[in-house]
């Protein structure tokens, strides 16, 4: 790790004074320190923001608002989310450890980089780690890799569960930059695909901050399933994940959301198969036609086909288990 | 540095990565298992290698140092969080237990005394971490079936293979 001073900006009109290139926020930390102790992230400065940013959850007439700064665990047990948006508590529940979840922020888990195993290893080519250097894993161990979205130049997926269930909960995603005004970005155009430019994550505008996230309210929490394959029952990244959800009256499908993780280099939406499913009966027939759909855009790489039956039948259970 | 062209750019990131700055260091107090430190710390240090390397608290293990084996679990503020991926600096203010803060004095945590009677280690490396995960999850009420459990000690892995142990340890405290 290379040395760097440290500052605690008490509030937020502290938190900008001096951000620039060479200086970084850090909150949870449970990512960021450990991409400095490989040297991938080596920034000069550190501003601890976590007493800064908001870690409260508030409920208002529209939805709810998280603020960045709370923990990945509180959004597991707050009474207000599992009774509105437990997708999302379900979700964050099937990522990391109890221990990460509760060191980790909500503004965190949006920034977090991904896991693709040439972006940690320095000695290999990585266009995300260092532009122009090329993509070791297009044509090397791309088993965990995207397989929809991508560019020649990236392969990688975003590890998060949490951002699955908010781009299926059509989430805002509310940025504050120096001028210390604020905006909102939809969340399903706050991650980027990698194009020719996979080292941007994501669309922060520079020296920016995430100050919360706002959901909507919505009819998804009675019929709802988040569903994670994965190497091993429990703390590992996921082959493919899948967050369901359906507004049903009587058998009738409202609205459906449809969302996976595992799969592109940004929490990917459905919206073909949520659109075929939008004013469909709930049966097996139109859950199968679903995941079909849903199958038939996945274009695997040389060593992830298994990941399209995988996607599959993933939709099709988790399409199932909303029905409970 | 927007105005620099970006081979100029590249080519002084470049340089740059063979001219370490001088380390930086900063005064702090941390409580820790109800006593006050004061020192001067590296900014880069984690709370792992404070506690290791400077306090002399080598209860806490090092497994991995990348937050993916749960040896290093430690409580700040009474919740499980791990000390290799937290920055000493982050820690004022804050009361850190770690397993040397357990005990009262001569007689065991009764999580140290389930693990000793159902055989909830062999080696011992990871079994600091396991009992300081093994402590907050019986708090959070996270022991209603074996298999809630097991979900909730994914983060402590155990090279050994203790792991019915470890479970029915946790199911003989949480009674």
């Amino acid at each position: 790790m290379r040395p760097f001073t440290f500052n605690k900006a008490e509030n937020l009109s502290k938190v900008f004074a001096g951000k620039g290139e060479a200086t970084q926020f850090i909150a949870g930390g449970t990512n960021l320190v450990d991409l400095m102790k490989k040297n991938i992230s080596q920034p000069e400065n550190l501003v601890d923001i976590t007493t800064a940013v908001s870690g409260k959850i508030t409920l208002n007439k529209n939805g709810i608002s998280i603020g960045a700064m709370v923990r990945n665990s509180v959004l597991t047990t707050d009474i207000n989310i599992l009774d509105k948006f437990p997708l999302l508590s379900k979700a964050v529940l099937a990522g990391a450890s109890p221990q990460i979840r509760n060191m980790a922020s909500t503004g965190g888990n949006l920034l977090q980089r991904t896991r693709c195993p040439y972006f940690y290893d320095t000695s290999m080519a990585c266009n995300k780690r260092k532009p122009g250097s090329g993509c070791s894993a297009l044509d090397g161990e791309n088993r965990m890799s995207a397989v929809v979205g991508y560019s020649q130049q990236c392969v990688a997926v975003h590890p998060s569960d949490m951002c699955v269930a908010l781009v299926a909960l059509d989430a805002e995603v509310i940025v504050m930059d120096k001028s210390m005004k604020s905006k909102k970005i939809p969340f399903k155009d706050f991650h980027r695909l990698p194009g020719e430019t996979p080292h941007l994550d994501n669309n922060l505008p520079a020296n920016a901050l995430i100050q919360a996230i706002e959901i909507p309210n919505n009819a998804f929490n009675k019929n709802f399933a988040y569903l994670k394959v994965r190497d091993r029952d429990s703390y590992a990244f996921a082959l493919i994940s899948v967050a369901a959800a359906l507004n049903l009256s009587n058998n009738k499908i409202v609205d459906a959301r449809l969302a996976s993780g595992g799969v592109a280099h940004k929490p990917w939406r459905w919206y073909e198969a949520e659109k075929f499913l939008k004013g469909k009966e709930a049966t097996t027939a139109n859950f199968k036609e679903a995941a079909k759909i849903v199958a038939n855009e996945v274009r695997p790489l040389s060593n992830n086909g298994f990941k399209k039956l995988m996607l599959q039948g993933a939709i099709e259970s988790a399409l199932q288990q909303c029905l409970g | 540095m927007a105005a620099i062209p970006s081979s100029v750019k590249a080519l002084y990131l470049e340089v740059k990565e063979f001219f370490i700055p001088p380390k930086q260091s900063i005064p702090l107090t941390i409580s820790i298992n109800k006593k006050p430190y004061t020192l001067t710390a590296d900014t880069r240090s984690t709370l792992l290698d404070l506690l290791r390397e400077e306090l002399h608290l080598t209860g806490s293990k090092k497994g991995c140092d990348h937050g993916q084996c749960g040896a290093c679990t430690v409580h700040v503020n009474g919740e499980r969080v791990l000390s290799c991926l937290t920055l000493s600096a982050m820690l004022p203010g804050k009361e850190v237990t770690t397993i040397e803060g357990l005990a009262d004095g001569d007689k065991l945590h009764p999580m140290q005394e389930a693990f000793i009677e159902c055989d909830g280690y062999q080696c011992g490396y990871c079994t600091p971490g396991q009992i300081m995960s093994a402590v907050a999850c019986v708090k959070e009420g996270h022991t209603k079936s074996v298999a809630e459990i097991k979900e909730f000690m994914s983060g402590n892995l155990c090279r050994c293979g203790a792991y019915n142990g470890i479970v029915e340890s946790i199911q003989k405290v949480a009674k």
